[in-house]
């Protein structure tokens, strides 16, 4: 089995037998949202006009378990974005993961939380790399990581008290 | 010898004087070599070729405002960098630059150095520590444990010239080595010596380099990593005067093996000697200082005093017991 | 060398490398706490340079976020310029013409190895030595005049555009070049090679100095020449090549004793991979247009694109969100010396200050670049 195959196959154990692990956020059906958020599961997006092997939509605290899966595969974590979704009324935050040398796969795992309590757990025990990315995606969007050993600002003013990459935001 | 006032009027202003203009003209020379080292023209714009650009320095740094911070300690904060100054200037009292061109031959004229030489370290220590600031501190530390280690190897070369010349007295030691370089201490070719001194004159200079804090050695000032080091609380002339007795002790040094190797103030080749052949002579080894520092990086300070008791201590000791054995054998 | 330091708050102090320093290139405050020379804690404080481009990227059109990619790694620009017409060419289905994209490996290769070049002579000057400056940037210049005769700018090149770049380049600037590769070739092995990387207080200086592992690489994220010299050949023009590079031929540097020795080693042969692929993309060079066809206003459908291009201080990620505006919805910039930052509190812990100053400097940081 090639990479991707193998990779995806330790993925579904997030999704094996659950066949309620797939209660969506709230807002996951609100109409007119400006990207329809995909549904819970493992896709094989196109790699060239994409960029990424599999993408994996997961639910909040299935994110630790994805991350595990992923660092015993031999992932690292590229990179972690928010992104603010005010007409669902939701906040997603992008997981990406490469493999450093050999074939390339870049597995995007993406979680949906509400906007009014952005709260995901961190994986920052799992992935140092983490720490920081985590701190940026909490400056910027006010997700907090729950576990982070330390969770402050770290490219805005300590003091600052506004999020600016939200959409509402008024400087 | 005279102790007349005019001959001690005389030898006063004329230390002044040289020690001044070399402080002076130091700097340009360095700037030049630097510049044409790093394939640049260096100070070209005031004076011919720069030459008046050490008066310009000169003038800036004085009518900069003389900061002492507040927290520092005011005695010692202003004390230091006069303290820098003076172990240059002293030397220079018992420097033969010829035969009659020396201010005062004293016995002990070589104890007298090095024991000044001491001074200066301790000039460094109370100006980093009264400039109460981290980095100082660090780089004072450090200054200090790299003196000491340095002076011990330097000392022990320069017995085995006392030795040898049987004499501490510099007038003396030079006047042993006249009549072309044959006779220089460096080649000495009678009883032997030659096998042990180009070895004393490689760790000396070594030494001399270490001691007045240049790169490779100069771990106090790392630029790049302590800031200004013990010098970064001083401004205009506290910082001008620092400088200055870097450059003067340079010069002291540079005498120093000068007189004690390479001969003082005697003509290479047999003819007529003087005091340009002693200058000559100085100026050659600060080229050579200056080379040095603009074409290697620095070591780490772990390094460099491994490098003085691991290295040359041990390799000057038994330089010093070979030059013994040689004496008594022959 | 590095001795396991026991943490004794009252022999301990903080000590500021502060904003400003001579060693930290650009704005980096690290918050030190030291035991005498040996540091027990390092932690890097961002943010004194951030100018919130993720933000900018959301307020204006695709075209108009191109100027802000150069001033972030300003010495790599036009690595940045690529990163971002690729992952909008990627998001919109744009073809490149094949001139264009010969035009841009030359250009990004070129601008590499200025980039080596420049960190070369910093860290030097972080070291003592303060000539080598002088000697590299003297064959910067000659890149950077060949640069900006096709480009219009000196460092922060604005160079590429969707579907190609803008100007084309001409035959004195092809007969500049080879001459600049036959210079450069000459120099390195004596200038570069016999007074510097062979001086024996360089080599004391930096060998086994801020070892860093490869599994330490892979845990925070580490690529370009810090994972390279640790023993991981991962680089994203062989692992997931974007635009031509599949057609030259040309060796990725990998050491792997992971120590500063090591990452200066990886550079230096990354200088001359870059010449070779410069030489072999002069001789293949086509004819042709050097811009494609692209609408005007560009809006490309709603979904999610990442592109990956390799700097010369690592992997270059740009996590793309469109929405069928004009306007991206969303940048992610995963910016390679972010990552590469990140170890730095680890690695760092016991070490000498003046080693620590050292393993800074081998990492080749550009603060801009971290702070966004």
């Amino acid at each position: 089995m090639d990479l991707t195959e193998t990779t995806r196959t330790a993925l579904a154990a997030l999704f094996s037998g659950e066949a309620a692990s797939t209660t969506p956020v709230a807002g996951d059906d609100a109409p007119e949202a400006a990207a329809e958020p995909a549904p819970f599961g493992i896709s094989e997006p196109d790699p060239v006009r994409t960029g990424t092997w599999l993408e994996v939509r997961c639910r909040p605290d299935q994110v630790v378990e994805a991350a595990r899966i992923l660092d015993d595969q031999g992932f690292f974590l590229e990179s972690i974005a928010g992104v603010d979704w005010p007409d669902s009324g939701q906040m997603e935050v992008l997981y990406d993961y490469n493999r450093l040398g050999g074939t390339t796969c870049r597995v995007l795992v993406r979680a949906r939380v509400t906007r009014d309590e952005p709260v995901l757990p961190t994986i920052s025990h799992v992935f140092p790399a983490a720490d920081w990315h985590e701190r940026e995606t909490f400056d910027f969007y006010g997700v907090r990581f729950e576990g982070h050993a330390n969770l402050i600002r770290i490219l805005l003013p300590e003091d600052a008290d506004f999020h600016p990459l939200r959409k509402d935001y008024q400087p | 010898m005279e102790t007349s006032i005019w001959r001690a009027l005389f030898y006063l202003v004329g230390i002044m004087a040289f020690a001044a203009l070399n402080a002076a003209y130091l700097v340009w020379c360095e700037r030049k070599g630097a510049a044409r080292i790093q394939r640049r023209s260096g100070p070209t714009e005031v004076g011919y070729e720069g030459l008046l650009q050490p008066l310009a320095d000169g003038l800036k740094l004085m009518s900069k405002q003389l900061l002492v911070p507040r927290g520092v300690d005011g005695v010692i904060f202003r004390l230091a960098p006069v303290l820098a100054m003076i172990p240059g200037i002293t030397s220079m009292v018992v420097i033969p630059f010829s035969g009659n061109i020396q201010a005062r031959a004293m016995e002990l004229s070589l104890l007298l150095i090095f024991a000044l030489a001491s001074l200066g370290m301790i000039a460094i220590l109370l100006g980093g520590w009264a400039s109460g600031n981290k980095y100082a501190i660090i780089s004072s530390a450090r200054a200090v444990s790299q003196n000491l280690a340095y002076e011990i190897p330097m000392l022990i070369t320069a017995i085995t010239v006392v030795m040898i010349s049987g004499s501490m007295n510099l007038r003396e030691i030079a006047l042993d080595q006249q009549g072309g370089f044959w006779q220089w201490n460096i080649f000495r070719l009678e009883n032997g010596h030659f096998l042990t001194m180009w070895v004393s004159f490689i760790i000396f200079f070594i030494c001399s380099v270490a001691e007045t804090n240049r790169a490779p050695f100069d771990m106090a000032e790392a630029e790049s990593e302590l800031v200004a080091g013990y010098m970064t609380e001083y401004g205009s002339m506290g910082y001008g005067l620092f400088m200055m007795g870097e450059y003067i002790n340079i010069v002291v040094g540079a005498c120093l093996t000068a007189t004690l190797f390479l001969g003082g103030w005697d003509c290479p080749f047999g003819l007529t000697s003087g005091v340009w052949w002693f200058i000559l002579k100085i100026y050659i080894l600060i080229f050579t200082v200056i080379w040095i520092r603009w074409t290697y990086p620095r070591t780490q300070i772990y390094r460099l005093l491994n490098l003085s008791w691991k290295i040359l201590i041990p390799f000057s000791m038994a330089n010093l017991l070979l030059t013994a054995a040689l004496i008594k054998v022959f | 060398m590095n001795v396991p330091v026991h943490l004794r708050p009252d022999e301990t102090f903080v000590l500021n490398l502060g904003p400003q320093h001579p060693a930290t290139h650009g704005v980096l405050r690290v918050k030190l706490t030291m035991d005498g020379e040996y540091i027990v804690h390092a932690e890097p404080v961002l943010g004194y340079i951030h100018r919130m481009h993720e933000k900018l990227a959301e307020a204006g059109t695709f075209a108009q976020f191109m100027p802000n990619t150069a001033r972030m790694d300003y010495l790599h620009a036009l690595a940045f310029n690529h990163g971002w017409a690729l992952v909008v060419e990627k998001a919109a289905g744009i073809e490149v013409p094949e001139r264009a994209e010969y035009i841009r490996v030359i250009t990004v290769e070129l601008n590499r190895i200025a980039s080596h070049l420049l960190w070369w002579a910093a860290f030097l000057l972080d070291l003592g030595g303060f000539t080598p400056l002088l000697y590299a940037f003297d064959d910067r210049e000659q890149i950077i005049d060949l640069l900006e005769r096709v480009t219009g700018s000196r460092l922060t090149y604005c160079y590429m555009r969707f579907g190609g770049v803008c100007n084309d380049i001409d035959d004195e600037f092809v007969a500049g070049t080879r001459a600049f590769i036959q210079r450069l070739r000459g120099r390195l092995p004596r200038i570069y090679h016999d007074l510097v990387t062979h001086n024996i207080i360089l080599i004391k200086r930096i060998k086994d100095i801020g070892f860093v592992s490869a599994e330490q690489c892979r845990r925070y994220g580490a690529t370009g020449p810090v994972a390279r010299g640790s023993g991981i050949s991962y680089d994203v023009r062989k692992n997931e090549p974007y635009s031509v590079y599949p057609e030259f031929d040309f060796d990725i540097p990998v050491f792997p004793e992971g120590d500063s020795m090591a990452r200066y080693m990886v550079r230096m042969h990354e200088i001359e991979q870059s010449l070779r692929i410069i030489e072999q993309a002069l001789d293949k060079l086509p004819g042709g247009p050097v811009l494609g066809k692209v609408p005007k206003m560009l809006k490309p459908e709603a979904g999610y694109s990442y592109s990956a291009v390799e700097t010369a201080r690592g992997s270059l990620g740009h996590r793309l969100v469109c929405d069928g505006g004009k306007n991206p919805y969303k940048l992610k910039l995963r910016s390679p010396t972010f990552s590469n930052l990140s170890l730095y509190g680890e690695v760092a812990e016991g070490m000498l200050l003046a080693d620590a100053l050292a393993f800074m400097g081998s990492l080749d940081l550009v603060i801009p670049e971290i702070d966004r």
